[in-house]
């Protein structure tokens, strides 16, 4: 409940995207002809909380009788959220037209998303961050099978959904154990007995099952089977968003958790199974990718080595660690988007396009888009100036620090590796002939999307010492 | 020995429940004279004679009413704490349980406006018919069709 006005003030990103879902839901029932409104409404609304979450970002405090966190690195995974929802839906746009899938419900689901990514990235409490996984994950089967007359995306639908419920009983087993031993599903409370309960194997298991369940979101080695299908059969502006915004919310919750055991002194309790999880992951992910034909597919696999990357982050269990995930998050989230929205606006009708000869010689006939994708490719690979070094750089920096030395040159090792699957696109546009002759539609608004994303990784590139410090500051 | 802890109670809870059933069946299954025909081993539906597989497809609809059951479930179960406290909650307490009505609500125009609380009719029309109509896919016809 809220008690006073500046806790209202402080919940209004929050609010506002609740409002925003109310607001669309009455326009998709009640004026179906204003529906072109429809996305740019969610955009306005995803943009006002975005940029009231950064100007507040210094008002720290907690909601709603400790259940909720704002201000600080709550309010950077919140302009996260927002502005790559908000790029999505700006890329959506023209997009869902030419995939057939042009329904009203398509912006309703991302917000509804986006709020469950809030909570999760607030939650000061297990039930919240269950709660927000949920609404989140929710919405996303929905997304992912948003074009149901297509039997691709119905596969990735239901894909996507069975082994979903299956790794959210992870989770709640997770969270049950945990309340089982503490007592509590407070996570200030569980902090404060974790040493005493360090030694309690059924503590330990659950943080472990809570760990894992969210593994699955955030596409770690052993749980990515779901990930090239679903990033494959869903649509493509979709498949951008369950990479970015459904990985760092993951993430945000992960961090929460293991944040707080930090402090509490356990930060090393995990470090063996992290790094086991990471090098696989990133080694996975980096090699596989090499063997794919299909430009999808092969990003699915770039998000699975870059799961890995940035769990070395959590396994130096340092701050430096969670300030460079939290930067890698941020850049990652805009590179990737611009790489899935260059993809989305090059996809032909009926998923043409999609195979990476398709690329070849695109640099003669569009030259604005191979250069765009170009900057994008080289900051997925991390090449210095851009904003995908500074956050391995980052995260390399804490493994060293916390004596993983060995993990930081694996890390350096598979980057090297994703080198190749990443230049060989760009080396396909610039140095190729066109295989196949195909005209990519005009799509103004998916074009602004795509140069706000890299534009947006250009500034994380040149000025990344005042976003860590800015980061760090609030740790 | 030891002292159990809340779980191992319910360890043990367990432990009976499975040992109970196990032993009541094979007990039975050993005293029991075993004198199988064939109206034994069908399945029971309530006296009648059993039709067919119970692995037919469900009408989808079916579904979408289960869900909309859920929503007004929700409100029930939601509802009943807070009316039987609201009085000490005041008018805040109040307010909270309106906008939560009001969610609801919206979910429940939702579902009216797009169509959910009808019933369609099932377009089958009967294989004579369709042959008549020299047409392959029975199934695809559109109501209009129908009505000839």
């Amino acid at each position: 409940m809220i008690n006073n006005a500046q806790e209202f003030y402080n919940a209004l990103p929050i609010l506002i995207i609740g409002t925003g879902i109310l607001i669309s839901l009455l326009i998709e029932i009640y004026a179906e002809k204003r529906k072109i409104f429809q996305p740019w409404i969610s955009i306005i609304i995803f943009i006002a909380a975005g940029s009231y979450a950064l100007l507040s970002i210094e008002q720290k405090s907690t909601l709603f009788m400790n259940m909720l966190a704002t201000g600080g690195n709550v309010n950077v995974f919140y302009f996260i959220f927002t502005f790559g929802a908000a790029v999505v839906t700006l890329l959506s746009i023209n997009y869902l037209k030419k995939y057939g899938a042009n329904y009203g419900e398509f912006y309703i689901l991302v917000q509804l998303s986006v709020l469950g990514m809030m909570l999760m990235a607030g939650a000061k409490d297990l039930i919240v961050i269950f709660l927000g996984l949920e609404l989140m994950s929710v919405s996303f089967y929905a997304l992912a099978g948003i074009n149901r007359k297509r039997l691709k995306s119905n596969e990735a639908s239901l894909k996507y959904f069975l082994l979903g419920a299956f790794t959210t009983g992870f989770t709640v087993y997770g969270i049950a154990l945990i309340y089982g031993t503490v007592g509590s599903t407070s996570i200030d409370l569980i902090a404060e007995k974790f040493i005493e309960l360090s030694n309690n194997f059924l503590f330990i298991t659950g943080l472990l099952l809570f760990f894992i369940g969210f593994s699955f979101k955030i596409a770690a080695f052993p749980f990515h089977m779901w990930v090239p299908d679903v990033y494959q059969g869903s649509s493509t502006t979709v498949a951008g968003l369950f990479s970015t915004g459904g990985k760092a919310a993951a993430f945000s919750a992960i961090l929460i958790t293991l944040g707080a055991l930090f402090t509490a002194g356990g930060a090393h309790t995990f470090t063996p199974y992290l790094a086991v999880l990471a090098v696989l992951s990133m080694l996975y992910g980096s090699i596989v990718a090499i063997a794919q034909s299909d430009i999808k597919r092969m990003l699915a696999y770039s998000s699975i080595a870059h799961a890995g990357y940035l769990i070395i982050g959590l396994a130096a269990g340092n701050y430096q660690g969670i300030a460079g995930i939290i930067f890698y998050l941020a850049a990652y989230t805009f590179m990737n988007l611009g790489a899935f929205g260059i993809v989305s606006l090059i996809e032909g009708e009926e998923e043409a396009n999609l195979d990476i000869k398709s690329y070849a010689g695109l640099a003669a006939k569009y030259p604005m888009l191979a250069a765009l994708l170009s900057i994008c490719m080289f900051a997925l690979a991390g090449l210095p100036p851009l904003a995908g070094f500074f956050g391995k750089y980052y995260i390399f920096i804490a493994a060293i620090k916390a004596d993983l030395t060995w993990l930081a040159i694996v890390g350096v090792f598979s980057s090297a590796i994703s080198v190749y699957f990443y230049l060989r696109i760009v080396v396909l546009m610039y140095f190729k002939e066109s295989e196949k002759d195909f005209v990519v539609a005009h799509n103004s608004t998916g074009l602004l999307a795509v140069i706000i994303s890299v534009l947006l990784v250009i500034v994380f590139g040149v000025a990344p010492g005042t976003i860590i410090n800015l980061i760090s500051s609030f740790l | 020995m030891p002292m159990l802890t809340e779980f191992g109670k319910i360890f043990i809870f367990l432990l009976t429940a499975i040992l109970f059933v196990v032993v009541a069946v094979v007990a039975a299954k050993l005293i029991r004279p075993s004198r199988p025909t064939r109206e034994k081993l069908l399945t029971y539906e309530c006296g009648e004679n059993t039709e067919g597989t119970p692995w037919v497809k469900f009408n989808i609809r079916f579904y979408v009413v289960a869900l909309i059951f859920l929503i007004f479930d929700v409100e029930v179960v939601l509802l009943i704490p807070w009316a039987m406290v609201y009085q000490s909650f005041g008018f805040s307490g109040y307010i909270v349980g309106v906008i939560f009505l009001l969610l609801l609500g919206l979910g429940m125009a939702y579902e009216w406006r797009k169509g959910d609380l009808e019933w369609e009719r099932p377009k089958i029309v009967p294989p004579v018919l369709a042959e008549k109509m020299n047409l392959e896919k029975p199934d695809q016809l559109t109501p209009k069709e129908i009505s000839i």
